[in-house]
C-alpha cells in the first residue's frame, strides 16, 4: 500500500514557489530520509503532509485519504521547539497531548488514554520519568518523550522534522536505533527530515533531497548531479557503501 | 482610631472591597498563569491600557465606562489578533499601536467631560474602595464563566500553551483557542481596572501566578496557589492602605512584587 502520494504539487508564497512540481512516492514500510539546504522548503513539505497547508497545484494522499482525514494515522515530531524549560508538565502529560485528536474537544483524557501513554512511554524506554517535568529531562531524553506522543494515537506514517537537534552524539546512536526498530519491529512508515547525510544514510531505506524541487529515485541513493543541483554548489558525495559524507566546499 | 486590624471590616465599602479582591484573584490565577506561559504579558498590558479608550468613551456618553472598557479590551485583543496574521505589521508594533491610541482617546474623551481629573487618577490608579456590590456581582460572574470554561477547555489550553505547531497539526483549533484566550484576558483586564488600575493590571495578573511557578509543579496547583496568594495581597494592600491612608492599588502592587522578589531570592 502507498503511504504517500504527492502528484504535481506546486506550493507558492507569495508569487515565490517555496516547493516546485513535486512528485513522491513513498510506500508502506519504508524509512525515507528527506537532506536539503536551509530554507528548502523540508518543514513546508511535512506541513502539507500534515494537511496544516494546502497545496497550491497538485494533489497530496496520506494512504489513499486526504491528509486532514488521515491525521488519525499521522505521528508528527515537530522540529526541536524552544518550548520553555520551565513549562509545569510532566513527561507524561506531553504525551497525552498526542491523544488530542482521539479524545476530541471538551472532553478529559479518559482511562484508555493513560494506558495508551504509558505503553508509548515504554516503547521508548522513558517509562521510569513518566512523572518527571519535562524540563528536568536531557535533549535525547525530551526527545524520546515527543516521540512517545507521536506513537501514543498509533500512527502508521511517522513524520519527524529534524529529531537529532540537540542531542548529543551517544545519545544519537541510540535514537537512530528507535526509530529503526520502530520502522522494522512495528512496520511504522518513516520520513524524516534531517541534515545529518552520514547519520541518515546508515539508517534509511530510501533518500530524497529537496531545495524547491525534489530529487529522488525511490533509492536509499543520490547521484552527485542532484545533490549539488540540490545545494546550489560543489559538494564532495562519497559512494554509497562506503562511509558516507557531504561535504560544502568554501568558496 | 481602632488600630485592631478586624476594625477594618466594619465599613461596607471594606467588606466589598474585600469581596471583590477576593473573586478577582481567583479570575487572575486563573488566566494569569496562560498569560504567562503563552507570553502575552504585552499584549495583556496593551489591552488593558486601550480600554481606557472605551472608558472614556463611556464616560463621556454618561453610561457605564466599565461596560465600554469590556467592549474596547475585546475589540483590542481580536484587533491585535487579526491585524498581526493578515498583514506584515508585527505583533508587538500592533500591540504598541492600539495601546497609545487607546490611551490618547481615553484622555481625549475624559477632558471633554467634566469632572475629569479625579475619575481619571481613579481609573489610572485603581479604587477598590468604590467598588460596589454590584461590581462584586459582576466580577462574580465572569470569574465563574472563566473558571467552567478553562475547566472544560483544559487539555486544550495546555496543548496551546505548550506546543501550538503541533496542536494545529493534530486539529488543535489554534486560532479560536488563541482569541478566546484574548477575550478571557480582557474581561479579566476590566475587572482589574477597577481595583488597581489601568497601569498596575498587568502586575496582579502576572506577579501571584510567576511567584506560585517557581514553588509548585503543575498548573492546578499554580492556579490554587495563586488564587490564595493574590487575596493575601489584596488583604494586606487594604489593610496597609486603610490604616496609613495610602492608595490600595499601590500597597496591593507592593506586597505582591516584595514577595516576588523575595521568592525568586529564596528560589535561586
Amino acid at each position: 500500500m502507498t503511504a504517500i502520494s504527492i502528484k504535481d504539487m506546486w506550493l507558492f508564497r507569495g508569487d515565490h514557489p517555496v516547493l516546485e512540481d513535486i512528485n513522491l512516492e513513498v510506500a508502506e514500510g519504508d524509512f525515507m530520509g528527506l537532506i536539503g539546504p536551509n530554507g528548502g522548503g523540508k518543514t513546508t513539505l511535512l506541513k502539507a503532509l500534515l494537511g496544516m497547508i494546502k497545496p497550491d497545484k497538485g494533489s497530496v494522499e496520506i494512504f489513499d485519504l486526504n491528509p486532514v482525514a488521515a491525521r488519525k494515522f499521522i505521528g508528527y515530531v515537530p522540529q526541536k521547539n524552544t518550548f520553555d524549560q520551565s513549562f509545569p508538565v510532566t513527561a507524561r502529560d506531553v504525551v497525552l497531548m498526542g491523544r488530542y485528536s482521539r479524545a476530541g474537544l471538551f472532553k478529559r483524557y479518559g482511562q484508555k488514554d493513560k494506558e495508551e501513554a504509558e505503553k508509548a512511554l515504554r516503547s521508548v524506554g522513558m517509562e521510569v520519568y513518566a512523572g518527571r517535568e519535562i524540563g528536568s529531562l536531557s535533549g535525547g531524553e525530551q526527545q524520546r518523550v515527543f516521540v512517545a506522543r507521536s506513537l501514543v494515537s498509533n500512527p502508521k506514517l511517522l513524520l519527524l522534522d529534524e529529531p537529532a537537534t540537540g542531542i548529543d552524539a551517544a545519545q544519537q546512536t541510540e535514537f537512530y536505533n528507535l526509530l529503526s526498530r520502530l520502522n522494522k519491529s512495528r512496520g511504522i512508515t518513516i520520513v524524516m527530515v534531517s541534515h545529518d547525510l552520514t547519520a541518515v544514510s546508515k539508517y534509511v531505506s530510501k533518500l530524497a533531497c529537496l531545495n524547491q524541487r525534489l530529487y529522488y529515485h525511490g533509492t536509499a541513493e543520490l547521484t552527485k548531479e542532484d545533490v549539488e543541483k540540490a545545494y546550489g554548489c560543489p559538494v564532495d558525495v562519497i559512494a554509497h557503501g562506503t562511509p558516507h559524507r557531504v561535504l560544502r566546499e568554501h568558496d | 482610631m481602632d488600630w485592631s486590624i478586624i476594625s477594618f471590616l466594619e465599613y461596607d465599602f471594606m467588606r466589598a472591597a474585600l469581596a471583590a479582591g477576593i473573586a478577582a484573584s481567583t479570575l487572575c490565577a486563573v488566566v494569569g498563569i496562560y498569560v504567562i506561559l503563552n507570553r502575552i504579558v504585552f499584549i495583556s498590558d496593551g489591552i488593558a491600557h486601550a480600554a481606557f479608550g472605551g472608558i472614556g468613551l463611556g464616560y463621556f456618553l454618561g453610561s457605564d465606562p466599565l461596560t465600554f472598557g469590556v467592549a474596547s479590551a475585546l475589540v483590542t485583543a481580536l484587533g491585535i489578533g487579526i491585524i498581526t496574521s493578515r498583514s506584515k505589521v508585527s505583533e508587538d508594533t500592533a500591540i504598541g499601536v492600539f495601546l497609545s491610541t487607546g490611551m490618547a482617546l481615553g484622555v481625549i474623551l475624559m477632558s471633554l467631560s467634566r469632572g475629569y481629573a479625579k475619575d481619571l487618577f481613579s481609573y489610572l490608579f485603581g479604587n477598590i474602595l468604590a467598588v460596589t456590590w454590584f461590581d462584586v456581582g459582576t466580577i462574580l460572574v465572569l470569574t465563574t464563566a472563566v473558571l467552567v470554561l478553562v475547566i472544560l477547555l483544559y487539555k486544550e489550553f495546555l496543548l496551546l500553551s505548550f506546543d501550538p505547531v503541533y496542536g494545529e497539526a493534530v486539529g488543535l483549533p489554534v486560532r479560536s483557542l488563541r482569541l478566546l484566550l484574548l477575550s478571557m484576558v480582557a474581561f479579566s483586564v476590566v475587572v482589574l481596572i477597577k481595583i488597581v488600575g489601568i497601569i498596575m493590571v498587568i502586575a496582579l495578573l502576572t506577579i501571584p501566578c510567576a511567584i506560585c511557578r517557581q514553588h509548585f509543579r503543575g498548573l492546578p496547583g499554580i492556579m490554587v496557589g495563586s488564587a490564595v496568594l493574590g487575596t493575601v495581597f489584596v488583604t494586606i494592600g487594604l489593610i496597609i492602605s486603610y490604616f496609613f491612608d495610602i492608595p490600595s492599588g499601590a500597597t496591593i502592587i507592593i506586597t505582591a512584587s516584595a514577595t516576588f522578589f523575595v521568592s525568586t531570592f529564596i528560589s535561586r
